[in-house]
């Protein structure tokens, strides 16, 4: 029983001390070459921003691009509560509005991308959807995301604008979510982003609609008054705002600003 | 206060780690009360959305707890008193639920019971719908809380032993009469413990809901998803539903914890 | 024969056959770990032995072959067969009248005659004033009776008594026997007991098991007069040396050589006991002369009051004798003796 007591401490004390020290080094980046750019950003920009960071990290030594993806409105929050980042892309204006009237963003923020919706649906499209209207069919599993959240804000302008009723059966917190519920066959539909329908390739097909033109999301960008690297945070902006950037984001299916 | 026994055994430096986990835990409840908008803190959990999730997750819960409780004691019961091959193995595997992240065990329940799960097709043909209802919310309740109850149960039953089972036999009594008169009333404490635990942790679980059961107001939407989803727009709506939570959760600690006192 | 059994359990050594009649009191009396508690478990139906049967007024109990799968089992809950053991273990969270009552409601007797019944049992045990009471509020002597009173409620027929006196106080004990001694005539009860009064006063007959076997039998008082076992002569008070008979006396394997009277014919070379009170025996510091056959060489090992004498005990033998000679003879542990009885206060008969 002692002995057991004894190692149990011996663990629980080292791995304290491998996360103190973990942490320490995080912060004393050492030399004056070292430099960490953290960026937040809408999920949705996940594999796009991601390919951006290694490009910068490759043209400019000694910077490490560090991401932190989610919900927009999370990421606003965080940052309100004194998150250390350089540079937030927001999936929606909404959000950095926030952002923007609490005086946390160093200059005025810039559109870089839009994004529209389109529906998408499991590969072998169960349910026949072709047209906004037959996601109103009865028996039709649809799956959105809650008004709260960008995505789902865009599916309730649709809704209002093209006159069609639609009924979900779940409103998600995040487009992954609906994704994920489309791709596993749980949903015969949902609402998500054209550049999700791209990056989930074979899992999910995707039926555009016109009326989807009715709510376009734009997507800015800033960079962050409490950054320390206000200039590196630029160069980044610069990057995705350039013509690099614009490919990689039209790539993936993102419409321009 | 003349006569009371000294404690023995209760060295006096122990008070100081008791304080500081103590405080450890009350500080961040502190922190939600004082952060809360009173001022309109009434009209925040009596709108639609509020009380809709809050009657939806103490009728899941109540629920998912009952059902805990009827297959649960089976489990505990078989676990403590019976022996075959392999039962370490089974209760490795009940208690798993207890360790999985809940995301990952909606996972699980979704390519269990979901429309191309396991048993997807089954669930079809009986003309039951168990996606996107509250059936699932159910589901995801009971699936991580069954271990708390499973475990409180055990342990109590291993430590009563079977002596009064025994005596119970011979003066006539046959096993379900024993199970009835003898074995549940003198356990009754520990199943009471692991209901109000099992009741606890379906009234906070999210992963697995949300992964599983989707969230739709009414239906799907227990408090804490709708706490999460206020966070989005309504931070003080989020902050004030999540110390109605609190305030549940203690009334039904401070419940249980009275009735077994008394 | 009401209840016959016979039974071997490998693991406990055990290997015994036992039969009692309609209304007989049959107490197993035996060293501790002597198996005694296993035979009761086994007849209970709370342990299966390894090869064995029994039947109670015709019924079998149970019947397990060589092979170890029983041809026939019935469970503990349908034998007829309660069993008192050493604690009460009356259930916690009964009074003590609805633990009385458990029994008969449990076959599916309605509450109120269940009740009337515990109420009858309960005087008949003179515990009726803590039919109220549960067990946490029991001294040891009231909850024992009580315990009692639940297992006749069941109208067993075979009881089985487990040591019922052990945990009581010395000053309780002899109410409880007197107690069970009125409730136990006319039915068919084992006891299992170390006491040589519970076997007195409560049994018609005496077992004795040493080691999982059964060494003797008979009626009590012929037990405990003509003992043919270590245990039981222990238990009796009387010292006994084992051997074979050569015409004249016992002679032990360790070339002790006890003459006596033989009380029943016995052939040369057959196995016999020679048996003497310790009161007969002499304690000299020289082998004396004279007319008494038997000298012993032996080392006091200690020294007790043995009423208003001493008993002076050795490995084997012991005898009695008067405070005042202990003084005189200046007898202390370590000192070596002889021990000398007449032979004419020996009896020798077979083992």
């Amino acid at each position: 029983m002692k002995r057991g007591a004894g190692a149990m401490a011996g663990v629980v004390l080292l791995s304290a001390g491998a996360a103190c020290a973990s942490g320490s080094s995080d912060s004393s980046s050492g030399g004056s070459e070292e430099t960490t750019l953290t960026i937040y950003a809408g999920s949705s920009l996940t594999s796009t921003f991601t390919e951006l960071g290694k490009k910068f990290e490759a043209s400019h030594e000694g910077v490490t691009v560090t991401f932190s993806f989610g919900g927009s409105a999370d990421l606003v929050a965080q940052i309100q509560q004194g998150a250390p980042v350089d540079v937030f892309a927001s999936a929606d204006t909404a959000n950095m509005d926030k952002a923007v009237a609490d005086d946390l963003v160093e200059d005025d923020p810039v559109d870089f991308a839009s994004n529209t919706l389109q529906i998408a649906v499991p590969p072998d499209n169960p349910a026949g959807v072709s047209s906004l209207q037959d996601l109103a069919k009865p028996g039709t599993t649809l799956v959105v995301c809650a008004p709260e959240v960008p995505c789902g804000a865009a599916a309730q302008t649709v809704e209002e604008s093209s006159g069609v009723t639609i009924e979900p059966v779940s409103e998600e917190q995040a487009v992954t979510d609906v994704l994920t519920k489309v791709e596993s066959g749980q949903a015969d539909a949902g609402l998500v982003y054209v550049t999700d329908v791209r990056s989930a390739g074979d899992r999910v097909k995707g039926v555009a609609f016109p009326e989807s033109s009715e709510a376009v999301n734009s997507y800015p960008i800033a960079v962050l008054s409490a950054s320390e690297n206000g200039d590196m945070a630029q160069e980044f902006l610069d990057l995705v705002t350039g013509t690099e950037g614009q490919t990689a984001l039209a790539a993936a299916g993102f419409a321009k600003p | 206060m003349a006569g009371r026994p000294g404690s023995v055994g209760l060295p006096g430096w122990v008070f100081v780690p008791a304080a500081v986990g103590a405080l450890f835990v009350v500080l961040p409840l502190a922190a939600i009360v004082t952060r809360v908008e009173w001022s309109n803190f009434f009209g925040l959990i009596t709108s639609d959305s509020s009380v809709a999730a809050l009657l939806l997750s103490l009728r899941t819960s109540a629920t998912s707890t009952l059902l805990c409780v009827i297959f649960g004691v089976p489990m505990a019961m078989v676990l403590a008193r019976a022996s075959f091959r392999g039962q370490q193995l089974l209760r490795s595997l009940v208690l798993l639920p207890l360790v999985l992240p809940p995301v990952v065990g909606g996972i699980a329940l979704l390519y269990t019971f979901g429309r191309r799960g396991l048993l997807g097709e089954t669930i079809d043909v009986l003309g039951l719908q168990i996606a996107f209802s509250t059936t699932a919310v159910i589901l995801a309740q009971t699936f991580v809380a069954m271990p708390f109850l499973v475990v409180s149960l055990e342990g109590a039953l291993r430590t009563s032993g079977q002596r009064y089972e025994a005596v119970a036999a011979t003066l006539g009594a046959r096993p379900t009469t024993v199970f009835r008169r003898v074995t549940l009333p003198l356990v009754l404490p520990g199943l009471a413990a692991g209901a109000v635990l099992s009741f606890a942790r379906s009234l906070g679980e999210f992963g697995a809901t949300i992964t599983f059961a989707g969230s739709l107001q009414g239906v799907t939407r227990t408090l804490p998803l709708e706490i999460y989803l206020q966070r989005e727009v309504d931070p003080d709506a989020a902050v004030a539903l999540s110390l109605v939570l609190v305030l549940v959760a203690v009334v039904v600690i401070g419940l249980a914890r009275g009735g077994r006192g008394a | 024969m009401a209840f016959e059994f016979t039974a071997t359990v490998g693991s406990r050594g055990m290997d015994l056959t036992l039969g009692i009649g309609d209304q007989e009191v049959v107490a197993i009396l035996g060293p501790n770990g002597a198996g005694k508690s296993t035979v009761l478990s086994v007849i209970a139906g709370l342990m299966r032995p390894d090869t064995g049967n029994a039947s109670l007024d015709g019924r079998v109990l149970f019947d397990v072959g060589r092979s170890g799968t029983p041809h026939a089992w019935v469970p503990a809950h349908a034998r007829g067969v309660a069993l008192l053991a050493q604690e009460p273990l009356l259930f916690p969270h009964l009074t003590a009248l609805d633990n009385v009552a458990f029994g008969p409601r449990s076959v599916g007797r309605s509450r109120s005659e269940s009740r009337a019944l515990a109420g009858r049992w309960l005087a008949e045990v003179d515990a009726t004033q803590y039919a109220d009471r549960k067990p946490s509020q029991l001294s040891g002597g009231q909850a024992q009776r009580i315990a009692v009173a639940r297992a006749l409620a069941t109208d067993p027929q075979l009881l089985l008594l487990d040591e019922p006196l052990a945990a009581l106080d010395v000053a309780v004990a002899p109410a409880v026997r007197q107690m069970l001694r009125r409730v136990l005539a006319n039915r068919p009860v084992i006891i299992v007991t170390h006491d040589v009064l519970d076997a007195l006063l409560l049994a018609d007959r005496v077992i004795v098991v040493d080691q999982g076997h059964v060494v003797e039998e008979g009626s009590t008082t012929q037990v405990l007069a003509r003992p043919r076992s270590a245990f039981a002569a222990r238990i009796a008070g009387l010292n006994m040396v084992r051997g074979t008979f050569d015409g004249h006396g016992v002679r032990s394997s360790g070339g002790l050589h006890i003459e006596g009277l033989a009380e029943e014919p016995i052939r040369h070379g057959e196995r016999a006991v020679a048996v003497f009170r310790p009161s007969a025996v002499s304690v000299y510091r020289q082998p004396p002369g004279g007319s008494p056959r038997n000298a012993i060489d032996v080392t006091i090992t200690d020294l007790e009051p043995h009423g208003d004498q001493v008993r002076v005990r050795t490995a084997d033998l012991s005898a009695d004798v008067t405070a005042a000679a202990v003084a005189d003879l200046d007898l202390v542990p370590e000192s070596p003796v002889v021990f000398t009885v007449k032979a004419s206060e020996v009896a020798i008969y077979c083992s």
